[in-house]
């Protein structure tokens, strides 16, 4: 019954490898193991979105998830946002915003809120708001998180039509 | 909340995964998308011996367009998926329009059809929708291998026809006629929860204006997805006007879905929003339908 | 002068590690051969316990320890009360406090029985089922009122009924009031229980170090301090053997406050017998049962006015729902006792409450503490004059206010803190006309909701007052320092949960000592950092905390100008303090870093003045004598969707008043969380019962928080009265968001029906719950004719 497995898993663009019991919840695995604690449990039946995380670039549950399912796969955390030291522009954003007050439910809406930004480059005020909808914040009331998201929209546009506009001119 | 101690095996066949079932029985338990699987399994609710994880079977995961036929699904295939199909988009609108109903994308992710389906919660969307849509769903077994049309999977709350040794295969919705038209609409506390209640409607409508072919089917009317067969006949061979469609819904609402009460709503405020809801459902449907006539005039 | 920083919306400080997932939460500290605890919880909600079987969980795989009543020695005292009653004539307290664990009987379901420690939380839980428990059930006691009726069976059996308090307060004499009145309006209101469901469930990590003999406890509590103190007392500890530290806490809402919960008193018991550190992570479904409650109240509520509206006397006679135990005192009916007073001018006011014992979890405070329901019935019943005396009801409220002249206000009853309820300054009207001002209050009254009414469209406005009762002592302190880098270190007792305090106090510091708020550094919820307080709750924070650490910053910098005068040869009000230096004003080149003006203060050789004391350091406490309060107002436009019942929020205004502000951004912020959960309070979040009390709704698929999409934008309105009662001036508002949003809701639900005469009485609403009153109300043609 307590019979390992064992998995190959890429983290935050590093290969891992371990070995785990099938029952191991993949939240468990990447902040007790991993000691990647950044991932916070809220809930453990999939409903606050605290646990959210990357899953081969898809926004997912890792309560809802098993430890073993990670391999083969990539996962990327909160900790894999931050690029040599410096924020992504939507941590920027919920700084600049107040998008956060006990900062608990945070890494849930980043990681849902970064694959939301890939897909809607220009999202508009309700699209946000049903975007992060599967992910409950208690201390906020929301309105600093859409307006970060928001903001974060705008950087993310403007940065890149620089990029284009420069090798456009290149 | 930590899931008790089983046997996790990753089959990579289909095949292979029909043997495990067979062997295991009711003590194994299948983990396709896992979105219900793993909170009952976190609660404790459900202690299987053998978790069987079809995830790796990509076999089963498909969306494909068979002209002549209709659309056939792969068990595996996750809401995701769906949402985002040309194939859906276009062959089957209506769980297109449903998708983004289901939870969250965190959640849409990773949930599978065939989960959702097996899980049989009547409160969910998809059984609902398949069933709307005249669905049949393929079972398979080590030994053997049956079709079951969707209005007959459904036996009660999170309760199916599938054997202890089955795994849902495929679905197949079938081509809509002609003039066929839908409506699909629901009401939850939140978006995303559980609904209060939910409509899907279909019917055909005749180049006269005349209804054909109805379907009412109930999301969370009663313990597994419910029809309203005689408030969809008293639609057949009429005009869909406002007075056939609020007769229809209050036959629907009042006298053929049973509805339950739980913390969120009365079973009497249900049946009202069944009543609101098929009206909304019914109208919807009649402008697709009327819309559909004028293009097909146009095109001819 | 330095730069002006407080007052101004500065970024926080602490966003950065919490963005990056750096930042520690207790359930995130690590130690080397870290144990884990799960606790086996009672199902039945009254029981007696006849034996208990633990031989199996004993030889469960990877288990150290299963613990029941019988092993726990002096863990079975009663758990302390943490707040006694006030000194109210007449008052009767019947004191029932938890222990670790229950022994005899089990009062309500959740509560703990025996605590396994195991190699794993996996591990320990399959231990638990491992555990036999023989019940024989009892009654139970779940209706506020059937529990006062109860003949036998009480929830506490050395009790001669289930009434746990009674208390009366009185001002004037209402029956005279009465007698005079033009109108007497009678109502009844129910406001049911809820939670406060922090994100972060708590936890508890302790490490008994042996050889130091030290215990190190990280735990998710709002009063680290009391918690040390306590620890010590129970575990026959000096209060320097024992450090708590509480780290970043993922919210708390007053559900953190509760010292001790069992947990709190167990993990470090277990870490010190097995010598080895354990945590114990409460799960979700755990929070809903082994985390205090809040709310549950009826009202018999009677108002008495004249011609024009104006309250001659108000009678409330209430039940208040502690639940099994009464650990919190009377906090939370005083609260609503007082709170019920409201912005207004009351002559004669009758109140009198009663609180049961139930078979229930405990009762303690979150966000809004009990002022919830006083607001609630005196917002409803000013609605109910409004009506009957075709007043509108803007105006019913703004002929009530205290006047501008009156403050400070005593309403001559006693508040929860011991003290009488005196408002130390307030100015209401403007509140309230800036709220008509900003929701459009009279446009829409006239133009907006005939046009949209006569589309077929439900909506409706509502408009409340509150005030809140904030920063009540009994005192905080802070320490100041210099740090040799030239960076500030500002230290204080009390925890934090979210609210920034790692900025404002930053920015009180900054200001007094001219350096960037950056450059200070807070520590916060460390009892061997700073151990004198109680803690971070009731709103108090800013303005007891603040003030010490104003007060700290002000004396570092008279020792820094002091000192910078004596080194730089000049006077010393000739000293700036500027970008981390002292200079001198005529001649900026004459200047001295911090860092250089600390390591003057620490002579490592030499001879220094008789009397004088190293470094830049200064500690100082404030202890206001007696709570400030703060007020507002709230205006919303509902609609409610036709035929389905669903209710979207299309406007929400705030206007508060919390005296002086130190930081905007974080300000705004707490009042948009706390209309969030007030939201919530009124139309989400009840928890329902079955008759063993077993919660049904035991998980956040069927409690449900707001989302995204319940919560609509707000615009957020200020005035400002400085409060006389701190040097800063300023006004507690942590809860001001969750207060008056319950009666917001019910009287825009009732004007969107104003056509059945729609009265809304009972707290939280649904969907469901409101058809049915509409129903009730005789409009049973509305399910035919709308939305055709």
């Amino acid at each position: 019954m307590s019979e390992l497995h064992t998995i190959q898993t890429n983290i935050n663009g590093k290969p891992v490898e371990a070995s785990v019991p099938g029952r191991l919840l993949l939240s468990d695995f990447i902040r007790e193991e991993l000691r990647l604690t950044g991932t916070h449990v809220g809930c453990e039946h999939g409903v606050c979105g605290a646990c959210t995380i990357l899953y081969d670039g898809l926004p997912s549950r890792s309560c809802l998830m098993l430890a073993v399912q990670a391999d083969g796969h990539e996962i990327v955390t909160v900790e894999g946002l931050a690029s040599n030291g410096e924020l992504h522009p939507l941590q920027e954003a919920f700084k600049a915003k107040h998008g956060l007050q006990c900062g608990y439910c945070t890494p849930g809406f980043l990681m849902t809120l970064v694959p939301f930004l890939a897909e809607h480059p220009d999202p508009d005020e309700a699209t946000v708001r049903d975007a992060i909808s599967g992910n409950l914040c208690r201390c906020t009331g929301y309105q600093s998180i859409v307006d970060a998201t928001l903001l974060a929209a705008r950087q993310m546009r403007e940065k890149a039509g620089a990029v284009d506009g420069s090798e456009a001119t290149s | 909340m930590k899931p008790a101690p089983f046997e996790y095996m990753a089959p990579e066949s289909v095949d292979a995964a029909l043997q495990l079932k067979a062997r295991h029985g009711a003590g194994a338990q299948w983990l396709a998308g896992g979105q219900s699987l793993i909170p009952s399994l976190n609660f404790r609710c459900l202690k299987p011996d053998y978790v069987i994880d079809l995830n790796g079977l990509r076999e089963l995961s498909y969306i494909r367009f068979e002209s002549g036929q209709g659309v056939r699904l792969g068990g595996m295939t996750r809401y995701h998926e769906l949402e985002h199909s040309d194939v859906i988009r276009q062959h089957a609108p209506m769980m297109h329009d449903a998708i983004p109903y289901i939870a969250h994308d965190a959640i849409r992710s990773r949930g599978t059809l065939g989960g959702s389906l097996a899980y049989a919660d009547p409160a969910a969307e998809l059984p609902t929708v398949t069933t709307a849509l005249r669905a049949r769903y393929l079972l398979r077994s080590e030994s053997s291998e049956r079709w079951v049309q969707a209005e007959d999977f459904f036996v009660g709350m999170f309760q199916t026809v599938m054997q202890p040794d089955e795994l849902l295969i495929e679905v197949e919705i079938p081509l809509p006629k002609a003039g066929a038209a839908w409506g699909f609409i629901e009401r939850s506390r939140r978006h995303g929860d559980r609904v209060l209640m939910g409509v899907a409607a279909t019917l055909t409508l005749q180049p006269d204006g005349t209804c054909a072919d109805a379907r009412l089917v109930y999301q969370n009317g009663a313990p597994a997805p419910r029809l309203a067969p005689q408030a969809a006949a008293s639609l057949n061979g009429k005009a869909l006007t406002d007075e056939h469609i609020v007769a229809a819904a209050k036959q629907a609402a009042y006298e053929e879905i049973d509805p339950e009460s739980d913390v969120h709503a009365s079973s009497a405020f249900r049946r009202q929003l069944a009543f609101e809801l098929t009206q909304r459902a019914l109208r919807d449907a009649r402008e697709r339908g009327t819309a559909a006539i004028s293009e097909e005039g146009a095109g001819a | 002068m330095s730069v002006q920083c407080v007052g101004e919306p500065i970024l926080r400080n602490e966003d950065e590690r919490l963005l990056k997932g750096d930042a520690l939460f207790t359930d995130d500290v690590q130690l080397p051969g870290l144990l884990h605890a799960a606790f086996l919880r009672s199902p039945y909600g009254h029981a007696r316990i006849l034996s208990i079987d633990v031989e199996a969980a004993r030889q469960s795989a990877g288990v150290l320890g299963v613990y029941t009543a019988k092993d726990i020695g002096s863990l079975m005292n009663p758990a302390p009360l943490i707040v006694p009653p006030p000194p109210i004539e007449g008052l009767v307290f019947n004191q029932r406090t938890h222990t670790a664990l229950a022994s005899s009987k089990v009062r309500h379901v959740g509560e703990p029985i025996a605590m396994v420690v195991a190699e794993s939380r996996y591990l320990a839980e399959d231990a638990i089922e491992k555990i036999h428990v023989d019940f024989e059930q009892l009654p139970v006691h779940l209706d506020i009122e059937d529990s006062l009726q109860a003949a036998e069976s009480f929830v506490h059996d050395d009790l001669e009924s289930n009434l746990a308090a009674h208390v009366v307060q009185r001002r004037g004499d209402y029956e005279k009031a009465k007698a005079e009145a033009h109108r007497v309006i009678t109502r009844r209101f129910t406001y049911d229980r809820g939670i406060a469901a922090p994100i972060e469930n708590r936890c508890v990590v302790a490490d008994w170090n042996r050889m130091g003999k030290r215990l190190t406890v990280w735990d998710t509590t709002q009063a680290p301090i009391p918690i040390r103190n306590g620890l010590a007392g129970m575990l026959g500890l000096t209060e320097n053997q024992v450090r708590v530290i509480a780290p970043h806490i993922g919210g708390a809402f007053g559900a953190k406050l509760m010292a001790f919960y069992s947990e709190e008193m167990l993990v470090p018991w277990a870490s010190m017998q097995l010598e080895r550190p354990v945590r114990w992570t409460e799960d979700r479904h755990e929070n809903f049962y082994s985390t205090s409650h809040e709310r549950g109240q009826v009202h018999e509520a009677e108002i008495a006015v004249d011609q024009e509206g104006h309250i001659l006397g108000i009678k409330d006679v209430f039940i208040h729902d502690t639940g099994a135990y009464n650990n919190y005192g009377l906090t939370l009916p005083i609260n609503s006792q007082c709170c019920l007073l409201g912005l207004y001018h009351i002559p004669s006011y009758y109140s009198e409450f009663r609180v049961a014992f139930t078979n229930k979890t405990l009762v303690a405070p979150y966000r809004g503490a009990g002022r919830q329901h006083g607001v609630f019935v005196i917002e409803r019943l000013l609605d109910s004059v409004a009506r009957e005396l075709n007043i509108d009801r803007a105006e019913i409220r703004r002929r009530n206010l205290i006047p501008p002249d009156a403050f400070p206000y005593d309403h001559k009853i006693i508040y929860q803190d011991f003290a009488p309820l005196v408002y130390d300054s307030g100015n209401y009207e403007p509140v309230l006309r800036k709220a008509m001002d900003m929701i459009d209050y009279d446009t829409f009254i006239r133009d907006v909701q005939p046009r949209l009414r006569a589309e077929g469209r439900r909506v409706g406005i509502g408009i409340v007052t509150y005030a809140e009762g904030t920063g009540i002592g009994p005192y905080e302190g802070a320490r100041v320092q210099v740090l040799g880098s030239g960076k500030v270190l500002v230290v204080t007792g009390v925890g934090t949960q979210g609210q920034g305090h790692y900025t404002s106090f930053a920015q009180l510091a900054a200001q007094q000592l001219g350096v960037d708020v950056t450059d200070v550094e807070v520590v916060t919820g460390d009892t061997d950092q700073f151990h004198w307080g109680t803690g971070t709750f009731a709103s108090r924070g800013a303005v007891v905390a603040g003030n010490a650490v104003n007060a700290a910053a002000t004396a570092v910098r008279e020792k820094v100008i002091h000192l910078a005068a004596d080194l730089l040869s000049v006077s010393v009000d000739e000293i700036d303090l500027v970008d981390g230096k002292a200079i001198h004003r005529a001649d900026p080149e004459k200047s001295m870093t911090l860092g250089q003006l600390a390591a003057a203060a620490n002579p490592t050789r030499g001879a220094v003045r008789p009397g004088t004391e190293p470094g830049l350091e200064a500690t100082r406490y404030f202890g206001p004598e007696r709570g400030t309060t703060a007020f507002g107002a709230h205006a919303a436009i509902l609609e409610v969707e036709q035929g389905t019942y669903q209710i979207k929020v299309l406007e929400y205004v705030v206007v508060h008043d919390c005296g002086k502000v130190i930081n905007p951004m974080i300000v705004e912020g707490q009042v948009h969380g706390g209309v969030a959960q007030g939201i919530g309070n009124a139309f989400l979040e009840q928890l329902v019962f079955d008759d063993q009390g077993r919660i049904k709704n035991a998980n956040l698929r069927d409690f449900l928080l707001p989302t995204a999409l319940e919560v609509p934008r707000m615009k957020c309105g200020h005035e400002e009265t400085p409060s006389p009662l701190n040097p800063m001036g300023v006004k507690g508002t942590g809860e001001a968001g969750a207060i008056p949003v319950g009666p917001l809701f019910a009287q825009a639900l009732d004007d969107a029906f104003s056509d059945v005469r729609l009265e809304i009485l009972d707290i939280p609403l649904n969907s469901s719950t409101l058809w049915h009153s509409v129903q009730e109300q005789g409009e049973n043609q509305v399910a035919i004719h709308e939305w055709t």
